[in-house]
C-alpha cells in the first residue's frame, strides 16, 4: 500500500462535506483529464478557423491559414499524452485499437482521432505544402533535403496543373474536415455527456457546448500566436486579418455563451433532483472557477471588449492590445470551463448528499508541473513545425 | 498432385489444427468440471429491516477478496440513515471499527433510522460494461459483472459511469475493481462471503434460474425496489422496505 | 488498369499508396496476432476462468458441522442464524489444515459490541446493551455462552430488548410510567419474546384515564375526550413513548 496515496485520501476524506459513497473520496480524473479536452479543443478551433479560408473563401484570413493548420497539428500530436500518462496501465493502451469495445465512446474516439490526424490534418497539410516540399527538397542543404524528399513522398511535380490539383484536394479535404473536426471535439463532449450517472455531465448540450468552446479557444489561440509570432519576427500585423479573426471569434463567443446560458437556464427551470447539490457546488466549491473565471473573466469581459471594438472606432494599437487581452482571458476562461466540467463533475457525490475535494499535487505524474509541461509542449512542437514548414507567405514560393 | 487434392488436404489440415488447438484451449481453461454459466443467473436480496449495521459483511468481503484494508476502497459498505422529525436526513458510512464502549447520546429528534447495505448491483444493463474502451469489464452469462485485471488499462471511465459508487481503482494493480458476488465462491456452490457472515440474514443470495431458494421467498413476501430505477440499469440487487430517502 | 492510374494525378497516387500501405500493415498486425489478444470471446472466458480460480477464504457453514459439536448446540439457540465464521472469521485454511491453522476465538467484550451495542438504527426487539453500564468489567462470555446466548437470568427490565423505546421514554413526560402501566406483559414474553407478545391498549379511553378532562389529577395535560382527535386513536397522532405536545 502506497503511503502517499493513503495519506492523500485520508486528507481528502477529512475535507469531504456531507455524505459521499466511500469509494468517491478519490477523484479519478485529475488535471491531466482537464488538459486533454483543452488541447483537443484548440485543434478543432484552429482547424475551423483555417477552413474559413478554404471553404468559405474568407480572403482576409488567408495569411494565417498555414499557421492555423500547423497549430492544429502541433496540438493534436501532444493531445494523447495527458491521457497516456493518466492511465493506470499505459503499456496496454494499444488494446483500444486492437480489440476495442464498440459500445464505448472512448474507444471509438481513438478511431476518430486517428481518422482526423491521418486523413484530414496530415493530408491537408501535405497537399498545402506539397509544392514547397518538392522545391525545398531540391534547394535546401543535404540532411534537410532528404527529410523534405521523404515528406514530399518522393514527388517531383511542380507543374501548375499539379498545384491546381493540390488546391482542389485541399478544398475537398477541408469540406470533409469540418464535420470531422466537429466530430473530434464533439466526441469528447459525448464522452462526458453520455454518462447518465453524473447529472453535471449528462446533457444533450454537452457535445455542442464542448465544440463551440473549442472553436472559441482555437480561434483565440491562433490570434494570440499570430500576434506574438508576428511581433517576434519584427513584421507588421495585418489588421484586416486580425479584425476578421476577431469578428469570427466574436460570433463564436456569442454562440458559446448562448449555449452555456441556455444550459444554465434549462437546469434551473427543470429543477431536477440534482439541482440542490449542483447549486451548492457552483456557489461554493466552483464559485471562483466558474462564476468569476469562466463566466465573468472568460466570457463576459472578452465579449464586452469585442463589442467595444465594434461599436467604437478605435485605433489599431488599442485594438491590438484589447484583442490580446481578450484572447488571453478567453484561453483562461476555456481552461476553467474544462476544469469546471471535469473536476466539478467529480466534486459532488452521486448520492446528491455531499461534496468531495480535489487536491492537486505540485509534482508527480498527475501534478501541476506535469500539466504545465504538457501545455507548453505543443508550442515546442509548433516551433519545430514552423521551422520545418514555414507558414509565412513572404517565404512561400509563388 | 492436382489442385483439387491440394485444396482437400489443406482444408483437412486447417480443420484438424483448429480442433486440436480448441481442445487444448478448453483443457487449459481450468473451469470447474461441469460448471455451465448458462444454467445460472445470480441475484441478491437485501432485507433492510434485518440489517443491524454490524459491519461484518464489510470485513468478510475485504478478507475474502483481498481488498485493501484502508477505508477508501470498498466492494460493499453499509450506510446509516437518520431521518429526523424536522425532515432533515443524516447519512454516514459505518466503519468496521465500531467497538467504542460509548453509545451515541439519545437523540430525541430521530423519527426513524436504519442501515442500508450497498454493493455492486450487477446490473443487467450495466453502464460500466457499455463504456469500457477495451472490454475489460464484462457481463457474464450467469449475470455477474466481472473485471479483467489483465486487460484493464485503468482509464477509470467505468468508475465514472457507475451510478452507485460501487467501483474503485485498486491501488496496487491500478485496475478497476468491484464486488463480483464472490464469483469464485458461487460457481462452486458456496455463498458470497458477505451473505455467509451476515448474522441476521439481511443479505439473501439466490439463483434466478432456480425455483426454490431463499431469494424466491424473499421476492414473494416483500415489496421490492432497486436503487436509482430511473437510470434503467436494471440492477439485480433487490431491496425490501427501501426508504425513499435512500440514494 | 495502368490507364486508370495515369488519369489520377501523381500526388494523389502517392497518397493512395501510403494509405494502402498503412492499412495493409494494420491488417497484417491484426491477422498475425494470436487470438487471445483480439478475440472478445476468449477474453470473456479467460476472465471467468481466472476469477473462478481465486482462493476461497471462508469455508461456509456446512464445513464446520462435520467436526464441531458446538454447531449442534448453536442450531437451536438465539445465534442459530449466524454462520460459525460470522464470529470465528475465515476458516477455509483451517478446514484444509485443521491442526496447524486455527480460526480466531473472540473473547473480549469489544467484539460483541459490534452487534449488540445500542444503536437507534437497529430494529426494536434486537437485544442491545449500553456497554458502559451493562457489567462493564466482565467479559460477555462469562455470562452468555456464545453458542447458546440465552441471558443467564430472565431480563428484569424491558429495555434489554427494547432499547430505543426505553431511551425515548426516559427523556419523555412518560418517564415515570412503568412499561407495564400501559402494556400487559405475560412473564413468558421475556422467555419466548416472539411466541408470546405483549398487549397494547386498544381504545381512547385507556389514555383518557390520565388525560381526559375530569380524570384523576396527575399534572398531566387533559383534553375533551369526546371531541379531541375525532375518530382517531390517541397513538395515531401521539407517539406514546415520547409524546409530542402539539
Amino acid at each position: 500500500m502506497s503511503n502517499p496515496l493513503v495519506e492523500r485520501l485520508a486528507e481528502l476524506m477529512g475535507q469531504a462535506m456531507g455524505f459521499i459513497y466511500p469509494n468517491e473520496v478519490e477523484i479519478h480524473w485529475s488535471i491531466l483529464v482537464v488538459v486533454y479536452p483543452y488541447l483537443t479543443g484548440l485543434v478543432a478551433g484552429a482547424f475551423i478557423l483555417a477552413s474559413l479560408v478554404k471553404v468559405f473563401n474568407v480572403k482576409e484570413v488567408q495569411s494565417v491559414y498555414r499557421l492555423a493548420m500547423l497549430t492544429a497539428l502541433a496540438f493534436l500530436l501532444i493531445a494523447p499524452l495527458p491521457l497516456l500518462i493518466h492511465l493506470g496501465h499505459p503499456e496496454r493502451s494499444y488494446e483500444i485499437f486492437l480489440s476495442p469495445n464498440f459500445t464505448s465512446a472512448m474507444a471509438m474516439f481513438g478511431f476518430v482521432y486517428a481518422w482526423y490526424l491521418m486523413m484530414v490534418l496530415l493530408l491537408e497539410i501535405w497537399f498545402t505544402y506539397r509544392k514547397e516540399l518538392v522545391v525545398w527538397s531540391q534547394e535546401k542543404p543535404v540532411p534537410l533535403r532528404w527529410i523534405y524528399r521523404v515528406l514530399a513522398l518522393f514527388s517531383r511535380d511542380t507543374s501548375p496543373a499539379s498545384v491546381a490539383f493540390d488546391k482542389k484536394m485541399v478544398k475537398a479535404i477541408t469540406i470533409i474536415g469540418i464535420p470531422s473536426a466537429f466530430l473530434l471535439h464533439g466526441y469528447v463532449g459525448f464522452i462526458f455527456g453520455s454518462i447518465k450517472a453524473n447529472p453535471w455531465w449528462s446533457s444533450v448540450l454537452m457535445p455542442i457546448v464542448f465544440l463551440f468552446s473549442a472553436i472559441v479557444s482555437g480561434i483565440a489561440l491562433v490570434i494570440m500566436l499570430y500576434m506574438v509570432i508576428t511581433l517576434y519576427r519584427g513584421r507588421t500585423i495585418d489588421m484586416p486579418c486580425l479584425d476578421t479573426m476577431a469578428s469570427y471569434l466574436f460570433y463564436a463567443v456569442i454562440v458559446d455563451f448562448s449555449l452555456e446560458f441556455l444550459d444554465f437556464i434549462h437546469r434551473l427551470y427543470e429543477s431536477e433532483e440534482s439541482i440542490k447539490i449542483l447549486s451548492y457546488l457552483v456557489m461554493n466549491k466552483l464559485f471562483i472557477s466558474l462564476v468569476v473565471i469562466q463566466v465573468f473573466l472568460g466570457m463576459l469581459v472578452p465579449l464586452g471588449i469585442m463589442v467595444g471594438t465594434r461599436l467604437f472606432r478605435l485605433g489599431a494599437e488599442l485594438r491590438k492590445l484589447l484583442y490580446f487581452v481578450a484572447v488571453i482571458l478567453i484561453q483562461i476562461g476555456i481552461f476553467a470551463t474544462r476544469w469546471n466540467v471535469v473536476i466539478g463533475g467529480q466534486m459532488f457525490s452521486k448520492s446528491f448528499r455531499g461534496l468531495t475535494a480535489y487536491k492537486m499535487d505540485l509534482t508527480g505524474l498527475e501534478g501541476l508541473l506535469t500539466s504545465l509541461v504538457l501545455l507548453a509542449l505543443p508550442f515546442v512542437v509548433l516551433a519545430i513545425l514552423i521551422r520545418l514548414l514555414p507558414p509565412w507567405e513572404d517565404q512561400a514560393i509563388a | 498432385m492436382n489442385r483439387r487434392k491440394f485444396v482437400e488436404r489443406l482444408i483437412a489440415v486447417v480443420a484438424s489444427v483448429s480442433a486440436v488447438t480448441a481442445g487444448f484451449r478448453r483443457a487449459r481453461a481450468g473451469v470447474p468440471e461441469g460448471y455451465d454459466p448458462g444454467a445460472h443467473r445470480y441475484s441478491m436480496g437485501i432485507q433492510v429491516d434485518n440489517c443491524i449495521g454490524c459491519g461484518r459483511c464489510m470485513e468478510a468481503c475485504k478478507a475474502e477478496n483481498l481488498v485493501p484494508k484502508e477505508p477508501f476502497f470498498f466492494r460493499t459498505w453499509v450506510e446509516r440513515y437518520v431521518i429526523r422529525k424536522d425532515g432533515t436526513v443524516g447519512v454516514r458510512n459505518i466503519s468496521t471499527d465500531e467497538t467504542s464502549a460509548q453509545e451515541a447520546p439519545v437523540d430525541r429528534n430521530i423519527l426513524r433510522s436504519f442501515f442500508i447495505p450497498k454493493l455492486c448491483n450487477q446490473c443487467d444493463e450495466p453502464p460500466c460494461v457499455q463504456v469500457c474502451p477495451v472490454g475489460a469489464t464484462i457481463l457474464t452469462e450467469d449475470g455477474v459483472v466481472l473485471v479483467d485485471d489483465q486487460r484493464c488499462i485503468g482509464c477509470r471511465y467505468c468508475i465514472q459511469a457507475c451510478p452507485y459508487g460501487a467501483r474503485y481503482l485498486h491501488p496496487v494493480t491500478m485496475t478497476a475493481d468491484k464486488c463480483t458476488f464472490c464469483y469464485h465462491r458461487i460457481t462452486k456452490g458456496l455463498l458470497p462471503a458477505c451473505v455467509e457472515v451476515c448474522p441476521t440474514q439481511a443479505r439473501i443470495f439466490g439463483d434466478l434460474k432456480s425455483k426454490s431458494n431463499p431469494l424466491q421467498r424473499f421476492k414473494r413476501m416483500h415489496k421490492l425496489s432497486v436503487l436509482k430505477p430511473s437510470l434503467n440499469t436494471e440492477p439485480k440487487v433487490l431491496y425490501s422496505n427501501l426508504d425513499g430517502e435512500v440514494r | 488498369m495502368i490507364r486508370l492510374f495515369s488519369k489520377i494525378p501523381d500526388a494523389l497516387v502517392r497518397v493512395i499508396v501510403v494509405v494502402v500501405l498503412l492499412l495493409s500493415v494494420v491488417l497484417l498486425i491484426r491477422l498475425v496476432l494470436p487470438r487471445n489478444l483480439t478475440d472478445t470471446a476468449v477474453h470473456v472466458q479467460s476472465t471467468m476462468d481466472r476469477e473462478m480460480q481465486k482462493p476461497v477464504m471462508y469455508a461456509g457453514q456446512g464445513a464446520c458441522t462435520d467436526c464441531h459439536e458446538q454447531s449442534a448446540k448453536k442450531a437451536s439457540g438465539y445465534h442459530r442464524n449466524l454462520s460459525c465464521e460470522t464470529c470465528h472469521g475465515m476458516a477455509r485454511q483451517h478446514v484444509e489444515n485443521s491442526l496447524e491453522i486455527k480460526p480466531v476465538i473472540p473473547s473480549r467484550r469489544e467484539f460483541c459490541y459490534k452487534c449488540h451495542r445500542y444503536d437507534p438504527a437497529r430494529a426494536t426487539g434486537f437485544p442491545q446493551i449500553n456497554p458502559a453500564v451493562h457489567n462493564p468489567l466482565k467479559e460477555c462470555i462469562s455470562c452468555h455462552d456464545p453458542h447458546d446466548p440465552k441471558p443467564p437470568t430472565v431480563p428484569r427490565e424491558c429495555d434489554a430488548c427494547h432499547g430505543e423505546i426505553a431511551r425515548s421514554k426516559a427523556i419523555s413526560p412518560h418517564v415515570q410510567l412503568e412499561c407495564t402501566t400501559c402494556h400487559i406483559v405475560a412473564a413468558q414474553h421475556k422467555i419466548s419474546p416472539r411466541a408470546v407478545r405483549a398487549e397494547v391498549p386498544t381504545e381512547r379511553e385507556f389514555c383518557g384515564r390520565c388525560h381526559a378532562k375530569g380524570a384523576a389529577p396527575k399534572d398531566s395535560p387533559t383534553i375533551d375526550l369526546a371531541t379531541h382527535g375525532e375518530k382517531y386513536l390517541c397513538w395515531q397522532c401521539h407517539y406514546p413513548h415520547l409524546p409530542e405536545l402539539d
